[in-house]
């Protein structure tokens, strides 16, 4: 036994899909995170609750809303239709959207604390030495705050793998397009392919393993979640 | 023509001094500061921490903003009502009170860091120049956790200068410092003082500090310029809280004016006066700064014939203050024109029973003198 060619496609697009949503919400998550870390403004509290709160959240709560928004009469659906790209749900980028929302905190939290311990003062002594905003980002805040970033980027690499229940809301189960590895798994078991399911499942808890092996590995004195 | 080089002489002036003006208002802290500094030297703030002294710096550096905020360095506008540069296109140089050397990058890239994003940054050979005066040529290689405090503070004062700036800004450089710390990088500043060809702001709390440094003073109280001028002036000034402290002093710039070999003496020569002190091992012309507290300054109305005081100076007594523990603070001049300024704090009661008066001619009897460089 082994994977089949449907665990095999499922495989490929859960690394896919959690590639792409890291990759983006590295690019959204630093500045939400630079201005959480470094805001004096009121809203600093109410952004940040928005931004954790699917950590708290029942993945269903927020696929539920996300369906609504994405759909023909929601306020995205309209917007996409009017693009011309018809409607995300049940698509890959819809996927993809309602990751980026569902992995966000993993992403924005480990940044912001990484800005926040880095302080004010290596921005200053960088200002006074001739570096403009975004030299003194790429030349001392990235290098300083390195394992933030690097934590952020496994944490919502793994936390896109892992996830289910906000997939089965806005994805539902097309092969190839929407069914991930764990609605694989999901399928087995309601079938009763328990063996088929081990294959995966066992796959997924050493994969797993690795990732935070990897993540105690290299930052050790970082905080974890 | 004369009237031409006058001119010229003039506009020179303008643009070779430092004007700050600044208004900070906030629930518990404001600045009031309207300031015409020296374009060339060391100038102190000195003050108690609360003292406004570090806001001062960093406005003028830019790290903070106020509304309404005026400053000019040597003639050209950093900020004023329609301009205000970012702290990284202003032509300065900052070290911070803390060690502040990015700790992923060795002592010779920190250094690096700012020459590579300057166009006038400093030449290889004068750079080599600064790394020697700082004694910091081995320690290049290293990492900053691999430094001691006084080390990366030296290579921070080294990568200030490496840029070339036109002005030199440094909170507390020594605070963070042990005593015994202090002391070893002392000596690299009063070097630099020397050497250096560019204004500098030196904010501190330590008048010993300012003592052995500074050219000129801001003294700084809640926030407002209490008295700005040349060191010795300040210093003397009985009406500030400087002079009514236990630790007051007078400061005399001194030139050396002979050796005496047989007793190991050294004479130095001030305005109005001479003073004599332990040998020294400086050739006659060289200037040396003489501090002298006012605690160890007697006063005798006669001439003492016999005493193992060796500086006893004729004075006139300038002004009497009466200040707390029944003490009085006096000023004297030694030497006519021009005169030399020094302090006496004696107890009310010499100064009833001696008749002492403003105007009066004296001897000052000078117990010790330190040296400041």
């Amino acid at each position: 036994m082994g994977f089949s060619d449907a665990d095999l496609q499922a495989i490929w697009l859960t690394l896919r899909l959690a590639s792409l949503v890291t990759l983006l919400l590295l690019l959204i998550g630093t500045p939400i995170a630079w201005w959480l870390a470094r805001t004096r403004s009121r809203w600093k509290g109410p952004v940040g609750a928005v931004v954790a709160l699917p950590l708290v959240l029942p993945p269903t709560v927020l696929g539920f809303y996300l369906l609504v928004a994405m759909g023909p009469n929601g306020p995205v659906g309209q917007f996409t239709q009017w693009l011309g790209i018809g409607l995300l749900p049940f698509t890959f980028w819809g996927l993809v959207v309602a990751s980026v929302f569902y992995s966000m905190p993993f992403v924005v939290q480990p940044i912001q604390n990484a800005i926040e311990a880095l302080g004010e003062r290596p921005l200053e002594v960088a200002a006074t030495l001739r570096a403009g905003p975004w030299d003194r980002f790429f030349t001392v805040v990235l290098p300083l705050a390195r394992p933030g970033f690097l934590t952020a980027a496994i944490l919502g690499f793994a936390h896109t793998v892992g996830e289910f229940g906000v997939v089965l809301m806005i994805g539902g189960n097309i092969p190839g397009a929407t069914r991930v590895v764990s609605v694989q798994i999901f399928d087995y078991v309601e079938a009763m392919e328990y063996g088929e399911a081990h294959w995966l499942a066992a796959s997924m808890v050493i994969f797993s393993f690795l990732v935070l092996l990897a993540l105690y590995t290299l930052n050790p004195n970082q905080r974890k979640f | 023509m004369p009237t031409n080089q006058q001119a010229q002489v003039s506009a020179a002036i303008e643009t070779d001094q430092i004007h700050a003006r600044f208004r900070v208002d906030y629930p518990d802290f404001s600045l009031d500061v309207d300031l015409d500094l020296p374009g060339q030297g060391v100038t102190a703030l000195f003050g108690h921490s609360g003292s406004g002294k570090t806001t001062l710096l960093r406005l003028i550096a830019g790290l903070m903003r106020v509304p309404n905020g005026h400053l000019s360095v040597n003639g050209r506008i950093w900020q004023d009502s329609e301009t205000f540069l970012p702290t990284h296109q202003r032509p300065l140089g900052y070290v911070f009170q803390e060690a502040s050397l990015f700790p992923h990058l060795n002592a010779r890239r920190n250094l690096e860091y700012g020459m590579k994003r300057t166009a006038n940054a400093m030449d290889p050979a004068a750079l080599r120049d600064v790394i020697d005066l700082l004694g910091i040529a081995h320690l290049l290689d290293r990492r900053p956790h691999q430094l001691s405090g006084g080390e990366r503070q030296r290579v921070a004062i080294a990568r200030a200068l490496a840029v070339q700036p036109a002005l030199l800004l440094m909170d507390e450089p020594l605070a963070a410092l042990d005593l015994k710390r202090k002391y070893e990088i002392l000596p690299y500043l009063e070097r630099l003082h020397d050497a250096l060809e560019i204004p500098v702001l030196y904010v501190s709390h330590s008048p010993d500090e300012v003592a052995r440094l500074a050219d000129t003073v801001v003294l700084m109280e809640q926030g407002r310029a209490l008295a700005v001028g040349p060191i010795a002036e300040v210093f003397s000034r009985t009406d500030l809280p400087l002079a009514q402290d236990q630790d007051a002093s007078a400061l005399i710039e001194c030139t050396i004016a002979g050796h005496d070999d047989r007793d190991a003496l050294t004479r130095v020569a001030f305005a109005g006066g001479c003073l004599w002190l332990g040998r020294l091992e400086r050739p006659v012309g060289a200037t040396v700064r003489a501090r002298i507290h006012a605690r160890d300054v007697s006063l005798a109305l006669v001439e003492p014939a016999s005493s193992t005081i060796l500086n006893i100076l004729p004075a006139r007594i300038q002004e009497l203050r009466e200040i707390e523990q029944a003490q009085v603070l006096i000023r004297l001049a030694v030497g006519d024109d021009p005169a030399t300024s020094l302090l006496a704090r004696i107890t009310r009661h010499s100064c009833v029973r001696l008749g002492l008066q403003v105007g009066q001619p004296v001897f000052a009897q000078v117990k010790t003198v330190a040296l400041m460089d």
